[in-house]
């Protein structure tokens, strides 16, 4: 029988994009959160380079606050494939006195992020980061480029961008400036998911429905952890719950869910009548949030 | 992803009022793609503005320039998808300064679709979009007459329309069954995901099925394989030491294990011994593919090359003639120099001649000595070394390049080689 390839179109852009990384940028750099995401991204790394090995690091901005279920994920996949890990920690921006932790009913060490981030490209001389970033997440990020050059201050430009043509990537910056690079971008949530299930991809348990304590607040539900903010009369419940976003603990809430399979989480997707994003109290702060915290260098 | 739904990618066009955001906004809600809590914001955000409607623009105008100033001005992307069809809409602004992100969104789609006002009909703007279109070769045009219920859905205005309309397809390069009309008010929803009860004299399909029986071959470009080398991969491991592939992704056409290849520049030739993609090892491999392949002697061949079959091989040249559209504000020049970027390869080019600035709205060109910003014309290159291309013509992907200046390194043009 004839063994014939019929690509994915997304995944073959998707890997397009990551070789144009490796062979435009001296120090490129992944940017891995331990997330659906960025673990699709290993992923297509790996195809876009076998059989030799990704030739670049991965880099994890830890907010001392993740899912330790996650971080577990992380060490075991880094270990299996022979990857190279770098972590920075937002606990050590703190110490040095370069970001103040927030205080207070909403705190969260999302934004302080940003910092750790810049200090970390300025440290190695990171010149393009690779996010797991896709134009349907947020409206600013909709018109996000796959290249999207930032200034030595990390900052994004919207009225300036590079327009980018056909599948032509333009990543020539001068010293300095770094690029961050989004290889799914044109994926949709639904995407990523039917991509981890077709491809068996092992992603973390936290991913898939579990009991845990959880307090309820604006209609979301809150780990009840000691690193989020609780308030008395804010009562501790158990619930069966699942994340379909993994980010720092105080910015991620939990949905309902009975899915303990890909395949559940999937057809949990397809009906699902609320947005990822939904989940993320981080942008629901202002109908601006994700366009603001980006032009000052969040990812 | 499912791999059984075919991917349809979009550009819209339209002018500032046309309505396009609203027609993008009303297909994702039609279709199920918007969530309830995005809904919730759109009918927040409407009721702040005092309206009595939906505002389904609000969904799509992501900036906040462009909601301060209700109008678009960056190309954003937009994803939904239907049971068979995933799609892709690049929602490309109207304004008459912003053209270039027309041509940069109708790069990266294969269908456009052009509104025109029902009260307005055929204006300036459109001859623009169509230009564009027709330029960038797209495999089909949708005109969506909208907002047909302001001119109480009526047949008479539709075909006035639709007959301006036919005169300037009647000087572009598309056959007529590349060319679709369809009346729609996408502020009511009517010919959009369904058939309107108010226009029973249109016979035809409501845009959203009229999109999904595209069929995907008449999407895909040129049948002659083009493989221009992005990374050499050796792995130097005990299991795979004499490992030498070359990666990238196959345009057009297809490699099969054993076919005869050239390799440019160097025009020596081989044969592929082995097709890899991922850990499977393949016989063949089609267009759109990213893959690894490696041939069966020692070879020179790097980043920028490119390899074909021995039986097509593409010109090689150092002069190259095409039309431009200029995508920055910095103007084109007579004698500047430039990096070009064709694929994956970057050569120095100078501008030698700029022969013609070209009218989009099809009655011809005029002399000029630059190219400004939105501006199309002819231009003659000097290349540092000869690239390997078909013109846009036969193949757009080995057809087309960008410019970028040596300042800012920023993208100032596109060329579409003739």
């Amino acid at each position: 029988m004839n063994n014939l390839l019929i690509p994915n179109p997304k995944e073959a852009e998707s890997i397009h994009i990551i070789r144009e990384v490796a062979a435009q940028f001296e120090r490129p750099v992944l940017l891995f959160s331990g997330g659906k995401d960025s673990i699709t991204l290993v992923r297509l790394a790996q195809k876009a380079f076998y059989p030799a090995k990704i030739p670049f690091p991965l880099l994890h901005v830890d907010t001392g606050h993740n899912f330790p279920e996650t971080i577990e994920f992380r060490d075991k996949l880094v270990d299996e494939l022979g990857l190279e890990l770098i972590v920075r920690n937002v606990q050590d921006s703190i110490d040095q006195g370069k970001v103040r932790e927030e205080r207070g009913r909403y705190s969260s060490r999302n934004s302080l992020q940003t910092t750790t981030l810049l200090d970390a490209i300025e440290e190695f001389k990171f010149d393009a980061c690779i996010g797991g970033a896709r134009r349907d997440e947020e409206k600013a990020r909709a018109k996000e480029r796959v290249f999207s050059v930032r200034d030595d201050f990390g900052q994004w430009d919207e009225k300036n961008q590079r327009p980018e043509l056909f599948d032509m990537l333009n990543g020539k910056i001068h010293v300095g400036q770094n690029v961050r690079c989004f290889p799914i971008s044109n994926w949709t949530e639904l995407d990523v998911w039917e991509y981890i299930k077709t491809e068996n991809i092992e992603i973390p348990s936290i991913y898939f429905a579990h009991e845990r304590e959880v307090f309820l607040r604006d209609g979301m539900i809150w780990t009840a952890n000691e690193h989020v903010y609780r308030e008395e009369h804010e009562e501790v419940i158990v619930k069966m719950v699942r994340f379909r976003t993994v980010g720092d603990m105080t910015c991620t809430a939990a949905v309902l869910s009975e899915a303990v399979s890909l395949e559940d989480v999937v057809g949990e997707i397809r009906e699902s009548t609320i947005s990822e994003r939904g989940a993320r109290i981080d942008d629901k702060r202002s109908e601006a949030a994700m366009e603001t915290r980006k032009k000052v260098g969040y990812f | 992803m499912s791999e059984n739904r075919k991917l349809i990618k979009i550009a819209t066009a339209g002018s500032v009022d046309d309505g396009k955001s609203t027609l993008i906004g009303r297909l994702l809600f039609d279709t199920k793609s918007l969530t309830t809590d995005k809904i919730e914001a759109i009918e927040r955000s409407s009721k702040q503005r005092g309206y009595d409607y939906l505002d389904f623009s609000l969904a799509t105008d992501g900036l906040v320039a462009e909601r301060e100033q209700g109008i678009t001005i960056d190309v954003a992307h937009i994803y939904f998808n239907t049971e068979k069809t995933n799609f892709i809409v690049a929602d490309t602004p109207g304004h008459v300064e912003y053209t270039r992100n027309m041509v940069t969104g109708a790069s990266t789609s294969q269908v456009a679709i052009i509104l025109i006002d029902a009260r307005k009909g055929v204006i300036e703007q459109t001859y623009r979009h169509f230009f564009i279109s027709n330029l960038l070769r797209m495999s089909h045009v949708v005109v969506a007459i909208n907002k047909m219920d302001l001119v109480n859905y009526d047949e008479e205005v539709f075909l006035n329309i639709k007959k301006d309309f036919d005169e300037l397809v009647a000087k572009s390069d598309f056959s007529e069954d590349q060319i679709t009309f369809i009346p729609v008010s996408a502020l009511n929803g009517e010919n959009i995901a369904r058939k309107s009860e108010e226009m029973p004299w249109y016979i035809g399909n409501s845009l959203l099925d009229h999109l999904e029986v595209l069929e995907p071959e008449d999407l895909q470009e040129s049948s002659v394989a083009r493989f221009p080398v992005q990374y050499v991969i050796r792995p130097k491991t005990e299991a795979f030491h004499d490992f030498r592939g070359f990666s990238g992704k196959l345009y057009g056409g297809s490699l099969k294990v054993g076919d005869e290849v050239t390799l440019l520049p160097s025009m020596n030739t081989s044969s592929i011994k082995s097709i890899h993609f991922f850990d499977r090892e393949l016989d063949e491999a089609t267009p759109g593919s990213s893959i690894t392949v490696t041939l069966n002697s020692e070879v020179d061949l790097s980043r920028g090359d490119m390899l074909v079959k021995s039986d097509a091989v593409p010109r090689s040249e150092k002069q190259i003639s095409a039309t431009i559209c200029q995508v920055n504000s910095k103007g084109l020049r007579v004698g500047a120099k430039y990096i070009l970027q064709h694929g994956v390869n970057r050569v120095l080019a100078k501008v030698d001649q700029i022969e013609s600035k070209i009218h989009t709205d099809f009655s011809g060109s005029e002399e000029a000595d630059q190219l400004k910003l939105n501006d199309i014309g002819k231009v003659k290159f000097r290349l540092s070394k000869p690239i390997h291309f078909d013109s846009y013509r036969e193949n757009k992907s080995n057809g087309s390049f960008i410019l970028i200046e040596e300042g800012e390194f920023d993208t100032v043009s596109v060329g579409f080689i003739d």
